[in-house]
């Protein structure tokens, strides 16, 4: 069934739908165009469909025709924010099919490359969610503090992104340990800002307000709809790659699964914020405890058979499999990324909502969804656009806004 | 929990539907299982052992397909074991009932699969195209194997 059929379905219910609002399909500023069509009735959204596979670039049939090596370099192209989690579970996979060893030292730079990643990812995140709620001071700090994260991935791996840094049986290149004093002052720097944004954050009444008992996914759809990382956390469900498939170094450092019970938009985020400081803790025991010797198990070939890999990216579980037949190219490389389960959840979590809600609640999920100015709110019998992407955030902001003179502040 | 134990669990839940099954490492398991016994093989794993469906891979194998169900076995203690079921399918007609009715996450991937790899899922909820476009021909499967397409897409205006 094409996507013609879908409207005659839709169609079929017309006396409850009054309007349809199409969220996307295309955002310039991310890597996934999608569309949600959302069905409400007055401000209420009654049903939610998604539609996804707007850019799809057949990554997993183009990995079909590369080398093993290569295969790294084009996974890591697939999400330009996740640009280390996918390598970093497509190099397990390869070496799970060939049974290697990495050597220690080499585990230790993975981690910090991949805690790094998923620090900057969360910084991006309060960032955006500010805005959507109309706290643009959030925005910039978020986006601001995020900078020196960047800069030392450019330290240490000489890129801002795609870092390729991640190889089968190793990492590509050392860590320089003249770098670690400034990475380690960097680090305090932003903890502290982290913590200013925590209080700032956690600690608004009208934020509560707007955001408590909203878009809430229960810890039973949680586990139904197989939710992961942040999104399952927030709901009770303490599932994290990094602790039940231990990986890299993450058995060797102290650090917390941070889990909220409600599973609404507030505890989204707080899981989000906690999750910046486990992981500048992880990063410093890493710094203080990185042996030295190899990086590199020098892998030469893959045998005939197949391998899994998994890793905790900032938005949950990436998983690659990988099928070799003892050629140098994979015969088969399924990729399934984060937001693949994450988002149908939004079935359970926007429906009976109300549209000023549902620019957060999606986004809570963190979909690499992040520009709103294409949302267009269409009247369903007349084609004719009502309300645009701007308008939307308007209204959200607006709420916000009304919270905030109710509760007189 | 390691393989071993997965490999028992299972040995003790799924009994005689296990057509083979192996552990390569202590954190990973295959079981090969008969296409007919799917669905409940895939409730016992996902509703009585508590497994996280973590996705489905299929594939086009040189004499058939190939549908691979991955399942995570996750406890409070660091180490989890990711348990693959596969079947094998026809390689002329390849289908297999669908898992979406015992497990709903799995409804997107075999939209996913159907149309990549034109294989069959009976009984889906909703069949609609998850990835490909609306002019996208019917009976071409992108994952396939063998001969490139050679039709051309008429230009609608």
């Amino acid at each position: 069934m094409g996507r013609k059929d879908r409207e005659e379905t839709v169609s079929d219910n017309k006396e409850r739908i009054k309007s349809i609002v199409p969220i996307g399909p295309y955002h310039p500023l991310q890597e996934e165009p999608e569309l949600f069509r959302l069905h409400v009735e007055g401000e209420k959204v009654v049903d939610v469909d998604v539609d996804i596979g707007w850019n799809h670039r057949g990554i997993e049939k183009l990995a079909e025709s590369r080398s093993w090596d290569q295969v790294t370099f084009l996974v890591e192209r697939i999400c330009g924010i996740c640009s280390n989690s996918h390598p970093l579970a497509y190099v397990q996979a390869v070496e799970d099919c060939a049974g290697v060893q990495v050597p220690e030292r080499a585990l230790y730079i993975r981690t910090i490359v991949a805690e790094l990643e998923r620090l900057h990812s969360h910084l991006l995140w309060i960032g955006l969610a500010g805005h959507f709620l109309g706290y643009n001071t959030v925005f910039m700090w978020g986006w601001k503090y995020r900078e020196p994260v960047l800069d030392i991935f450019e330290e240490i791996t000489g890129n801002r992104n795609h870092y390729a840094m991640m190889k089968p049986g190793g990492v590509r290149r050392d860590v320089d340990p003249e770098y670690f004093p400034h990475i380690r002052k960097q680090l305090d720097e932003i903890e502290k800002q982290i913590t200013m944004v925590k209080g700032a954050v956690l600690d608004d009444p009208v934020l509560h307000a707007r955001l408590k008992g909203v878009g809430v996914l229960t810890r039973e759809k949680a586990i139904e709809y197989a939710a992961v990382g942040p999104v399952s956390r927030a709901s009770g469900v303490p599932s994290d790659i990094r602790r039940n498939h231990p990986y890299a170094a993450y058995d060797r450092v102290e650090w917390q699964v941070i889990t909220c019970e409600s599973g609404d938009v507030f505890d989204k985020a707080v899981v989000r914020i906690l999750e910046c400081f486990e992981t500048i803790k992880i990063i410093r025991q890493c710094l203080d405890n990185i042996p030295n010797g190899e990086i590199d198990a020098r892998l030469k070939e893959v045998p005939p058979g197949e391998g899994i890999g998994v890793a905790e990216a900032p938005r949950g579980e990436v998983f690659h499999y990988v099928r070799s037949d003892g050629t140098n190219l994979p015969i088969r490389h399924k990729v399934r990324a984060p937001t693949y389960m994450n988002l149908p959840t939004c079935k359970a979590t926007v429906v009976g909502q109300s549209i000023t809600d549902a620019t957060i609640i999606l986004a809570a999920i963190d979909p690499c969804y992040c520009c709103t100015e294409r949302i267009s709110v269409i009247d369903a019998d007349t084609h004719k656009q009502v309300m645009t992407g701007r308008d939307l955030v308007r209204l959200s902001q607006e709420k916000t806004l009304r919270l905030r003179k109710g509760l007189g502040l | 929990m390691d393989s071993e134990r997965v490999v028992e669990l299972l040995n003790k839940s799924l009994g005689a539907k296990i057509k083979e099954i192996s552990a390569p490492n202590p954190r990973r398991v295959y079981v090969t299982l008969d296409p007919a016994d799917i669905v409940e093989c895939a409730r016992t794993v996902h509703k009585e052992l508590g497994c996280r469906f973590n996705i489905a891979s299929g594939m086009q194998m040189q004499r058939d397909f190939e549908v691979l169900y991955h399942f995570a076995f996750e406890d409070d203690t660091p180490a989890g074991v990711v348990a693959t079921l596969r079947v094998h399918l026809d390689e002329k007609a390849p289908s297999v009932e669908s898992i979406s009715h015992v497990v709903p996450a799995a409804e997107w991937i075999e939209r996913e699969m159907r149309e990549l790899l034109g294989i069959e899922f009976r009984n889906h909820p909703d069949m609609r195209r998850l990835l490909l476009a609306e002019d996208w021909p019917a009976e071409v499967y992108p994952l396939r194997r063998g001969k490139p397409w050679e039709g051309k897409i008429e230009k609608k205006l």
